[in-house]
């Protein structure tokens, strides 16, 4: 944490932390410290008085089966991103990682979609599958699905889950690259040499040492789920229809801004800062431990 | 590996032509559409060819904007997303850089906690507390300004705890000597450690701007003034809710125009792009 040769001055540390320091406690730490007590405070209809209700707001929300149903709703896009963006990415990274002609290109060619941004991610996609318009509807209704994203909460649920894995293959794809780097060829060859064919050689051997990419991209993949996926969801569906593809931080948007609710909707934010502290203290202690079978 | 290698790698081959027309598909359909008569599309005619109407289309859209009520010029959207961009990228690195450089070269009061508050800020993504910050921006009159686009998102502690991480890998020798030369801190810091830093102020400079500009939930709130919207922005409010008047070409044009730069630099900085992704991630 420290070097042994240091320099002697009084003052110059702090005027080298004093910028970060105050944008820090300026934007972050106050905002936090606001949503906190605002998430127990109580504004009547006309907004005039507040009062100090203490968890009402929280027990409000508990006792709402609305807002279990966004919470449920959150965790099963979170893991329908993460397991089909995760699949492709790795099945892509395995392909890539042999000793190919033209590697380098098929890496560049894969890992652009990163660079786009989540708002134009819903566009692109919403364009490609609108129900009247879309260049891919009409082969889904030449199959004779009923295809209606704009009226079916299911099929809106599952283009949100499509755009953003979609996006999201190009970051899991360069760590998958990364992890498979790593693998020692000799383990590999050995295994070969035992006569392991190429499929039992990849759930045998790669596949556990892939382990704590896995695991990495698992929980970067569900962050990004609850957060990141506000752009898509945004410019795609605006939560709707009904309420089919509400997140969490899109019900704190809407409830905050559209609802005028901002005791719920600080209670909403103070949760969802505790999940954030609990899965990137998750990802920290698995960083220090590195799991390996 | 031994066996039947070549049919393998022929495999590997066409799995993967087929991820890229996966992943290429949908900004294929945008380019295409961008080209084409927005009639042709609103009737659901589109073709999965250019249309004739690029120059067209694009003119209007950079230097005009949509016929709606909000005309305006994507290119002014551009340069307000390039500001902050840059505003971000550049501000996160120069006020990280000098708050590492403190709190590994020197030894002073309150150092430990100094350090526990940025780091802390790592658990607070801006979507989280968006009204309150919200609300902190507005008393502060920064609503409609780079400052109040830029400040919230510069704060954060991942690029002071990567500087920290490399500062700590800096051989001593080399303070010893340049203390020999006679030089004091601030010396030491311009003439040696940041030319030793550049790779990494590249690295982490690529990741940002691509995060800069691609910032949506912040902008949207504090935005009120059309001359002031970011690109992203303009997306959305061109896409109105009664798909009618939706200019499609032209909400196609400004989402590839949207594309390009971040596209850009991670293609043309690739190696960087990759070291700045895995650094930032450790």
């Amino acid at each position: 944490m420290q070097k042994q040769a240091i320099f002697q001055s009084k003052l110059l540390p702090y005027a080298l932390v004093a910028p970060q320091l105050a944008i820090v406690l300026i934007f972050f730490y106050w905002p936090a410290a606001q949503a906190v007590i605002q998430s127990f405070l109580l504004q009547d209809a006309f907004g005039l008085s507040t009062s100090f209700v203490w968890f009402e707001n929280y027990v409000e929300l508990f006792s709402d089966p609305a807002y279990f149903e966004t919470v449920v709703r959150t965790f099963f896009f979170s893991f329908a991103i993460a397991a089909s963006s995760l699949s492709v990415a790795l099945l892509l990274a395995v392909m890539a990682d042999k000793p190919l002609r033209g590697g380098a290109v098929y890496r560049t060619l894969l890992i652009w979609p990163y660079a786009v941004a989540p708002p134009v991610v819903g566009v692109l996609w919403v364009f490609m599958l609108h129900p009247s318009l879309g260049v891919l509807s009409r082969y889904l209704r030449a199959a004779g699905i009923e295809w209606n994203p704009l009226l079916d909460g299911n099929q809106a649920a599952t283009l949100v889950i499509l755009a953003a894995a979609w996006k999201q293959i190009s970051y899991n794809f360069l760590f998958f690259l990364a992890g498979l780097a790593a693998i020692p060829k000799s383990v590999l060859e050995a295994a070969a040499i035992d006569g392991a064919r190429p499929m039992r050689r990849f759930w045998t051997v790669t596949f556990p040492l892939l382990s704590p990419t896995i695991f990495f991209l698992l929980v970067v993949n569900i962050v990004y789920a609850f957060f990141d996926t506000f752009g898509i969801i945004d410019t795609m569906t605006r939560g709707g229809p009904g309420k089919s593809t509400e997140t969490l931080v899109y019900k704190v948007y809407n409830d905050g801004l559209i609802g005028g609710n901002l005791g719920s909707s600080a209670a909403q934010s103070v949760i969802l800062m505790v999940m954030v502290i609990v899965l990137t203290g998750i990802q920290f202690r698995f960083v220090e431990r590195k799991v390996t079978y | 590996m031994v066996e039947q290698e070549g049919f393998r790698r022929y495999v590997a081959h066409i799995v993967l032509w087929i991820g890229i027309a996966i992943v290429a598909f949908p900004v294929y359909v945008a380019i295409v559409a961008s080209t084409q008569d927005n009639a042709l599309i609103a009737n659901g005619q589109m073709s999965l060819l250019p249309g004739g109407h690029f120059f067209e289309v694009y003119y209007q859209t950079i230097f005009v904007g949509t016929s709606g009520s909000t005309r305006e010029p994507v290119g002014n959207m551009m340069l307000n997303s390039l500001v902050m961009a840059l505003a971000i990228a550049i501000g996160k690195i120069a006020i990280s850089i000098i708050s590492a450089y403190a709190i590994v070269y020197f030894r002073f009061p309150f150092r430990m906690p100094i350090f526990w508050i940025i780091f802390i800020t790592l658990m607070l993504p801006v979507e989280v507390r968006i009204y309150p910050t919200y609300k902190i921006v507005a008393d502060l009159h920064m609503l409609d300004s780079y400052a109040g686009l830029a400040l919230p998102l510069i704060a954060s502690a991942t690029a002071t705890l990567l500087f920290r991480q490399f500062f700590m890998t800096v051989p001593d020798e080399l303070l010893e000597a340049s203390r020999i030369d006679g030089a004091g801190p601030l010396r030491f810091f311009w003439d040696t450690l940041l030319p030793l830093s550049r790779t990494n102020m590249a690295a982490l400079f690529v990741i940002l701007f691509i995060l800069g500009w691609n910032q949506y939930l912040w902008p949207l709130l504090i935005t009120t003034r059309d001359d002031m919207q970011t690109i992203q922005i303009g997306i959305r409010k061109m896409m109105t809710t009664n798909d009618a008047l939706t200019e499609w070409p032209i909400v196609m044009a400004t989402a590839v125009l949207a594309m390009l730069p971040p596209v850009f630099v991670v293609v043309a900085m690739q190696k960087l792009f990759v070291r700045g992704l895995v650094e930032t991630e450790k």
